[in-house]
Order: C-alpha cells, then structure tokens, then sequence
C-alpha cells in the first residue's frame, strides 16, 4: 500500500460533516478517515473487486462503477466535494472524468504523481521511462497511461473551467515551494467550476 | 447424508404461527385470519437486536437453512449462506425464514382451507402484494419480541420485499440486502410473467383456480410456466456450456420427442416442479412482483419514495443476469443515493444469470459477510467465533445449480 502523502492535506481542506465523493477509492482508507476526524459522509466509487470488498470491510459505503461511464449516478451539486486521489493518471478520458467532478461536487480536489519531478527528467535524461515510490511500475505492465506535470494539470484546469482554488506540489509530505514543479513528487489542486 | 457439514445449522423444525388479526390487504380485500410458517436458525440475543430476516422470491419458502432430521437430503434453498462460518452467521445472528402468505409451503394461501366455506380458497384468495407481505412479516416478529430488524435480506422478488420493509417499517430495521432485484419490474419482465400465467390459465385442468374441487392439477401449464422461467433465470452462456447443442441419441430423429438435452433437463425441471409447487400461488406470486413498484405512488420519483427509509443498504446484482440486470440494481442506487442514504453496490462477476444470487460465488459471499460483520459491530455482536469459510470450489457452483429446486425469483 502507498503511502497517502496527501492525506493530511485533504483533511485540513474538508469542512466537518462534508458530503465527500472518492472517486476511485481504492480500499477506502482515505473516506474512512474523513468520516473518522472530519465526520464526513459520502460514498467511495471503485471498479474493481478487491478493493470494493476491502472497502466495505474498512467500513466504507462503496459503489463499484467505473468513473470514465459518467457519474450519471450523481445529481448536479450533489457533494460538498469530489476527491480523485491519485488516480487521474488512469483514467482513459481525463478531461471529461474533470468536467463530470466540476458538475457534481461544489468543490474538487485532484492529486496525482508529477512527471515532471526532477527523478523522472533525470530517467528520462537516462534514457528509460520514470520508476518511482508514486510510479512504481515498469511502463509495459501500467495502469497509468496519463502522466502528466503540475504545468499540465494547471492548463487541463483552464480548459475544462475549472478556477484553481489552491495547488501545492509535495514531496513525502511537505510542500515544495522552491520550483515545486522539479522538486514536488505529487501534485494535489483543490478547484471549482469558474462562478 | 452420513457427513454433518460443520457449517450447517443442523436439524430445523418448522414453526407456525397463527394470526386472528385481520390483515387489511393492498388490493383492498381482508384476510380475517391467517397462519405462517417459518423456522429460526441461532440464538436472539438479550436485547433482541440480531435478528435477521430472510425473504423468498417466486418458489422459495421458510425452509432456508439445515435440513429435516426425518429428511436430511432437503436442505435450504439459501443454506449456503446462512450458517456457523457461512457470510450470515447464526453464531451471532438470529435467522427467521418465512413463508409468505399466498404461498404453498404451509402458510395460508390459496391451498388452504377457508374457515368461511369449508373449502380451499382456490381462486377466491386475495391477490397479495410485498407490503403485504411485509406487514404480515412484521406481525410474526412482534410475535417473536424483535422490535427492530438487524436486517432483512432477500434476492428477485426477496430483495423486494427487503426493501419494502425500509419503506413500510423505516424504525424496525437496520439494514436492507436487496440482491438481483429492481425497483419494478420491466416491460419484458412483466410479458414473460405473463406468458407463464396464460400458460396456467389455459391449462383445461386450471378450473379458474378451482382445481382442488375437481381433484385436479394444472400440471401442464404449471411445467410451461416454470420451463419459461428457467430459462430466464439463467445465462445464455451458462446454458450453451451446460448443454450445448448434444444430442440424447446420436442422430437426428425428425420428430417431436425429446432430442436435445436441453429439451430433456428443462422438461424434467418443469416436471419436478409441478408435482410440488400450487399453480394458483405461482400466478399470485408473479402478480405481487409485476405489481411493485414503491415509485409509483411518489409521481414516478423513486428517490423520493425512497426518502422514507432509514436503514443502510447492501445492492449487489449479477453481470449475467439478464432478468434482473445490474442497470435495474443501478436505478436503486441512483435514488438511494440522490436521497442521501447510506448505500453500498456491488456488480458481481458471475456467469450463472439470475440464479447467480443462489449460488456459491467468494466475492459475492465475502462481500456479504463483510457486511455482516460490519452490522455485528454496529449491535455489539462481536467478532465471528467460526471464522468465515468459503466453499468456493466450482464444483460445487455446479452441483448448487444442477440442483436446481431453488432455481428462481
């Protein structure tokens, strides 16, 4: 199990009592602590099976559907906030998966491995695709087929609508403010639809 | 049956209960008095909270779990999930299996005698609908003290009815597993129902329902009927494995009898089934599943009709299952979710159609014992003594399904 650099940050963002939606929740640790320290309700939305069982065993509510169908599910505003951590670099169709956390969430939060963290240019530099503690897998046999960097990420924000309300590179946990975008590992921006 | 299985309930008796109080039914007629059967399974706790109730679909019937001491090849239609070290465990859960009213496994129903005439009801029983059934179920646990349901879990037309309970009763339970159900049924399920009733209407041995006068049974149109069914209750899939295109003989006979297996394994299913089952609660149990549908009197708004409920909910649904396929279960999430209830939906990776809810499957059973366990926490039941054992050999996937009494809604 990765660990969830991101997680604090998350919670200092999430009011108490948030209606939370976690896009790709995996085992549902991350809602599971919300509901714990932030008195968070919502629902996890995961596909695949493991990791539905283990949400349920962690005390999660969890849907298995797979986000890139839509969340035709959810009504326009319905959570206080929609959470994809950590899992945009899987997704087929990025933006709309962006489009579809603007319409239903008042607020987003997205968070992803930067590629461009100087230990990725310097592999690239090398000659072979990046390998790290957040990418950790070889590029024949990945899940993430959409890597991008903060900078990346910032001009997706631009085109879907979406007002950047707060962005911060981490690396282990603490924020890179010195050319965060060579020197952070893991991106995490919190957004909304621009009023 | 020399092995005991260690993860049976064991022997189960059937218990009956009758009820003077006049049931006041939805279609607007009145029972003035009726009986259940049903069996319990494990120990009610001190402050009555573990109480779980399982609900049948089309042929099911209060023998869900165990078996007969003077019959122990006729185990429960749902015993491989209800038991020490089964997902629902009767370790730290009391079980109660019911059979519904209008039904044919000894609670009142069609069959039985009405005390007005002397006679069997025959054509003049009621038509009954889930709430109907939910309320007459909800009179049997007043009866055993269980003010409020740990759960009620039920597959087809028993998740209905499990759901039904969150409407009728939001205060008397805690959970709802609504299993390869629908909030109402489709065009096209209602037209295969439909096509089953017309089957038993027109054998000539029907009567109008009045068969038992005339020492007779609808037998042929009762086979038809299940014969129809049984297929839609499995996959295309799983019958093109099973059996094919094979042959009984090694040519074709250029006539009518039967020839391909198929044809034989569904003439014998349908043969076995109208020996046992009543062709007047096989058309009132078709009805009660046509007629649900809890969006109805919300102007269609199933998430507003749903607004009731206060109980979390377990939805899980097939991927095979093309009579009740997973959008059906999608719908319930939707509102369920759009009137902020607590829901988990799971979509299980099961090659066996409909049936699939009957059968072994790990993940589904885990999935449910997880659940399980996470309302045990929520009373205070503990931990599970037995751990959870899966009997998750395809082998017995198979032998579950050929054995296929407990085929249906």
């Amino acid at each position: 199990m990765m660990q969830r650099y991101d997680y604090e940050l998350i919670a200092s963002w999430i009011p108490e009592r948030s209606r939370v939606l976690d896009l790709g929740c995996g085992d549902g640790v991350l809602l599971a602590g919300l509901a714990a320290t932030n008195a968070a309700t919502g629902y996890g939305i995961e596909i695949d099976d493991a990791n539905v069982l283990a949400s349920v065993k962690n005390g999660v509510a969890v849907i298995q559907m797979d986000i890139e169908s839509g969340l035709a599910n959810f009504e326009d505003g319905a959570f206080d906030f929609v959470i994809l951590s950590q899992t945009l670099q899987a997704m087929r169709n990025a933006e709309s998966v962006l489009t579809e956390m603007l319409r239903v969430g008042r607020e987003g939060i997205v968070t992803f491995p930067n590629f461009g963290y100087w230990r990725h240019r310097l592999d690239i530099l090398q000659g072979h695709m990046p390998v790290s503690k957040l990418l950790p897998y070889k590029w024949y046999d990945t899940p993430n087929i959409h890597l991008c960097t903060v900078k990346d990420f910032e001009d997706l924000c631009v085109k879907v609508g979406a007002e950047i309300l707060d962005e911060r590179v981490l690396h282990e946990g603490r924020t890179r403010t010195f050319m965060p975008n060579l020197f952070g590992s893991l991106g995490v921006f919190r957004f909304r639809r621009k009023p | 049956m020399s092995d005991i299985d260690p993860r049976s309930v064991g022997a189960a008796v059937a218990q009956r209960a009758g009820f003077l109080e006049p049931l006041i039914l939805k279609a607007g007629k009145t029972l003035a008095s009726y009986e259940l059967v049903y069996e319990t399974y494990g120990t009610l706790n001190a402050d009555r909270s573990n109480a779980v109730l399982v609900c049948h679909a089309l042929s099911g019937s209060h023998h869900v779990a165990g078996f007969y001491a003077d019959d122990p090849a006729k185990v429960g239609w749902w015993d491989n999930l209800i038991g020490p070290g089964k997902p629902i465990d009767t370790e730290r859960f009391f079980v109660i299996g019911v059979n519904n009213i209008g039904g044919c496994h000894g609670s009142t129903g069609p069959g039985s005698i009405d005390r007005a005439t002397g006679k069997p009801y025959g054509a003049s029983f009621p038509l009954v609908t889930c709430e109907d059934w939910v309320a007459s179920q909800a009179r049997l646990m007043d009866r055993l003290g269980i003010d409020r349901l740990a759960g009620a879990i039920g597959g087809s037309l028993g998740g209905m009815q499990a759901m039904q309970w969150t409407l009728s009763f939001p205060d008397r339970i805690r959970h709802a597993f609504v299993i390869a159900a629908a909030s109402r049924l489709s065009t096209q399920n209602i037209a295969f129902n439909d096509v089953a009733r017309q089957a038993i209407v027109s054998d000539p041995d029907f009567h109008g329902g009045n068969f038992y006068a005339h020492n007779a049974v609808p037998a042929r149109g009762l086979k038809l009927a299940r014969m129809l069914g049984h297929i839609t209750y499995l996959s295309e899939d799983l019958l093109m494995e099973k059996f094919g295109r094979v042959l009984k003989r090694t040519e074709y006979g250029f006539n009518y009898d039967v020839e391909f297996e198929i044809e034989s394994y569904l003439r014998y299913q349908g043969d076995k089934f109208a020996q046992v089952f009543d062709a007047n609660t096989y058309l009132l149990m078709t009805k009660a599943l046509d007629y649900f549908d809890p969006a109805k009197e919300a102007g269609g708004n199933l998430a507003r009709a749903l607004s009731a409920a206060k109980a979390g909910f377990l939805v899980a649904s097939f991927k095979s299952d093309w009579r009740f396929p997973p959008e059906r279960s999608r719908e319930i999430v939707k509102a369920l979710v759009a009137s902020n209830k607590a829901v988990t939906y799971a979509e299980i990776d099961a090659p066996h159609g409909h049936d699939a809810f009957l059968l072994d499957n790990p993940h589904y059973h885990q999935l449910i014992a997880s659940y399980v366990d996470n309302i045990a926490a929520e009373i205070g039941a503990g931990p599970r003594k037995t751990p959870l054992v899966l009997a998750a050999s395809e082998l017995a996937e198979m032998r579950g399904y050929a054995g296929s009494e407990r085929s249906g809604e």
